[in-house]
């Protein structure tokens, strides 16, 4: 078993910057000072994914932290700044919660999140009105972004409406415009399949058939290989309408890997599984990407996930807030941050910036097999008059996002 | 068929004689394919490949020797510089370089070596005649470009996650000072005179020029190309003209070369290249400057004084680096 376990309330200090070291040329500057991080987690339950390769590792999203955190301190040490990180997770988000607002009154102003939804909500309200920022790095739900935006969060995980639009349109640019949908029944299967609807929407696609698989507990894993799939899969994707591609909405990882060349008809597999959107790939080398993922590698041992990559945006982003924002002060960083002014350079290709009304990062998004990145969106000619970036997610005019303030 | 033949041989001694016009003498133009693992030689004078040699693995950055006796190459996946005979392209031997090195600088006396490496953080000084490591340097995060005073006295290197300049004695081998530009700087390149030293920021989409003795920004030049998105516009190389009147800024996927009038540091022209263009190198008259282009797999020769491209020659694979020689 695999399904992080509710553990007690576990705190490890596990990286501090070291001091401006000699020959540095460091200067003192008003803009040295020490800078406090948090990163959250919240040990949540998950089944076992259907292959051993997707098995999480324990320090999924931490190692990315603890990279940023070197990367921020080896800028520092030339700024006379420091960074301290320090890791808090628990099963309980309440005493999370709790633990977060006795940190943020005792100095820390910089929390990236690795938690359900909810408990984002329930970090943004008790740090309310307090010279603390939450950088949500682990979820990409999308009412977080929307009607239940807060002003003291943004966003360093893609929003659904994110992915879901960037795969739409690489699908309508291969000019496969018909998706038979097949979706679980969780809520975040729910969630991933309404985010595809808009986006056949908008970039005019068409949904010609939507299908549930009801997923049976127990029956998943049973003693037995790949006869009854074998026999599952077809049926459930039999006589389906023309299509040019079967979209997966599952989230949770249940059955969508058992899709790809076992459906009725020889049709590729998108969406959760199969061709998936991504904020990162473990093999992407573009835009000097390599030298991320070797100085990954040198440091946790393995490749870098998705997760790894949103908290090391959002740590990194508090390390450049703080070389740019020539003060010291949490608060002067945070407004740095969400200001127009910003910009991280983050092995994308272009920079990242925050959105002005929903505190989403603007980002390139990844379209990838398992082994390879395959194109990245926003794809050519989907047009904006402003930054195509925002041909993905929610845009402004779109926005019933009222809280958030840059 | 014959006079057809006739014809197009004709053609082709015209266009020769064209262009022996703008190019009077051959020089030895050297272009490493990053992705095929060799390096093309072009005779500036016919304007075509006349040679490919297989040399390491991602050949990257590449200079000559002082003397021009030796082309030098950043073989960066196999974490060595490589040290050719410039003339006949044997593999003279192989310096220590630290990982991965990308960028290099030779001291004007013609050694050290100066080595960015991008993969630790440091800078290797190198003594290229008795091979062996003679400092290193620690700076920020991923060190790229490499720039040297003309007296040689102080060094810049540029790192990319850093986002500064990092100015060096190279006296005692310290970094004396640091000055932030924008995000992710790939290039430092000091005029003639020493006064200056222009740094170029990818992501950020400016080229800072910052005063030498006392580390001020005199200038932070940003690029306005109609019909080119603002983050499509990626400076990457950048040189200036020994007479230090002009400079050209390699603009990466926004496939162009800016030409900046170097006394206003306003932008004077855009010359449409190949894709993604990143470095350049002048023939040594500076009558012609080839740049390369790394998603078209092509080189573009443009003319300095008319400030025109006059051809593009294909090469090998994500061309990366360009160093001319002068024969």
């Amino acid at each position: 078993m695999v399904a992080a376990v509710a553990a007690p309330l576990a705190l490890a200090t596990s990286v501090s910057s070291q001091q401006p070291a000699a020959g540095t040329g460091a200067r003192a500057s008003a803009a040295g000072g020490q800078h406090r991080i948090v990163l959250v987690r919240e040990l949540r339950e998950a089944p076992p994914p259907l292959s051993l390769l997707d098995v999480p590792p324990s320090d999924d999203g931490v190692a990315g932290a603890r990279l940023a955190v070197n990367d921020n301190a080896t800028t520092g040490r030339f700024l006379q700044q420091e960074f301290t990180l320090d890791v808090v997770q628990s099963g309980k988000a309440q005493e999370l919660v709790g633990e977060i607002r006795q940190r943020v009154d005792a100095g820390a102003a910089f929390i990236v999140a690795d938690t359900s939804p909810a408990t984002v909500i329930a970090l943004a309200d008790a740090l309310k009105g307090k010279d603390a920022l939450i950088l949500n790095a682990g979820s990409s739900e999308d009412r977080l972004r929307e009607r239940d935006c807060r002003p003291n969060v943004v966003h360093t995980a893609p929003a659904r409406a994110m992915l879901a639009d960037a795969l739409a349109q690489y699908l309508v640019w291969k000019r496969w415009p018909r998706w038979f949908l097949v979706h679980g029944t969780e809520p975040d299967d729910a969630a991933f399949a309404e985010a595809m609807r808009r986006a056949a929407k908008r970039f005019a696609a068409k949904i010609v058939e939507e299908r549930p698989f009801r997923y049976e507990v127990g029956s998943r894993r049973a003693d037995g290989g790949h006869e009854q799939v074998q026999e599952q899969i077809p049926a459930l994707t039999r006589n389906a309408p023309a299509h040019d591609v079967l979209v997966v909405a599952d989230e949770s990882g249940l059955f969508g890997e058992y899709l790809p060349y076992r459906t009725a008809d020889a049709r590729p597999v998108a969406g959760t599984q199969g061709l998936v959107p991504t904020s990162w790939h473990p093999a992407l080398e573009q835009w000097g990407a390599t030298q991320l993922q070797n100085r990954f590698r040198r440091l946790a041992n393995r490749p870098m996930r998705p997760l790894d990559y949103d908290v090391w945006v959002a740590v990194r982003s508090v390390g450049e807030a703080a070389t740019r924002a020539k003060a010291a002060a949490p608060a002067q960083l945070i407004a740095h941050l969400k200001s127009a002014d910003f910009d991280l350079a983050a092995f994308k290709g272009r920079k990242l910036t925050y959105r002005a009304w929903d505190g989403q990062l603007r980002q390139p998004i990844l379209i990838a097999t398992a082994k390879l990145p395959v194109t990245v969106s926003p794809q050519p000619g989907f047009l904006h008059q402003f930054t195509e970036l925002d041909t993905l997610g929610v845009d402004k005019p779109e926005t019933n996002c009222r809280a958030y303030a840059p | 068929m014959r006079i057809f033949q006739s014809a197009v041989a004709a053609a082709l001694v015209l266009a020769a004689s064209l262009l022996t016009a703008t190019a009077a003498s051959a020089f030895t133009v050297f272009v490493t394919n990053e992705k095929d693992n060799t390096v093309s030689l072009i005779d500036s004078s016919k304007l075509e490949v006349v040679r490919t040699v297989k040399v390491g693995q991602r050949p990257r950055g590449v200079i000559l020797s002082k003397d021009h006796r030796w082309l030098l190459v950043c073989a960066s996946d196999d974490n060595s510089v490589q040290v050719y005979d410039a003339r006949t392209m044997e593999l003279v031997k192989t310096l220590p370089s630290g990982a991965d090195p990308e960028l290099f600088v030779l001291h004007p006396s013609g050694n050290p070596l100066y080595i960015a490496n991008e993969e630790d953080n440091l800078v290797t000084v190198v003594d290229i005649e008795q091979d062996k490591v003679l400092a290193e340097i620690p700076v920020g995060v991923e060190p790229e470009g490499m720039g040297i005073s003309p007296d040689g006295k102080l060094l810049v290197t540029t790192s990319e996650t850093t986002n500064m300049a990092h100015f060096i004695d190279t006296a005692t081998n310290t970094t004396i000072d640091n000055v932030l530009v924008d995000s992710r700087p790939r290039v430092a390149e000091f005029t003639t005179d020493g006064s200056q030293v222009w740094v170029s920021a990818e992501i950020g989409g400016t080229v800072t020029v910052i005063e030498t003795g006392t580390r001020k920004i005199a200038a932070r030049i940003d690029f306005k190309i109609p019909g080119i998105h603002q983050d499509a516009i990626q400076p990457v190389g950048i040189r200036i003209t020994r007479d230090g009147k002009r400079a050209f800024v390699a603009l990466g996927p926004a496939n162009r070369i800016a030409v900046i009038d170097t006394a206003t540091f306003k932008v004077e022209k855009y010359l449409l290249v190949g894709q993604r263009v990143w470095q350049m190198g002048f023939t040594p008259d500076e009558k012609l400057l080839f740049t390369t282009n790394g998603a078209s797999n092509d080189v573009s020769v443009i003319d300095v004084e008319k400030l025109r491209v006059v051809r593009s020659i294909k090469v090998g694979r994500y061309p990366w680096g360009v160093v001319v020689a002068p024969f």
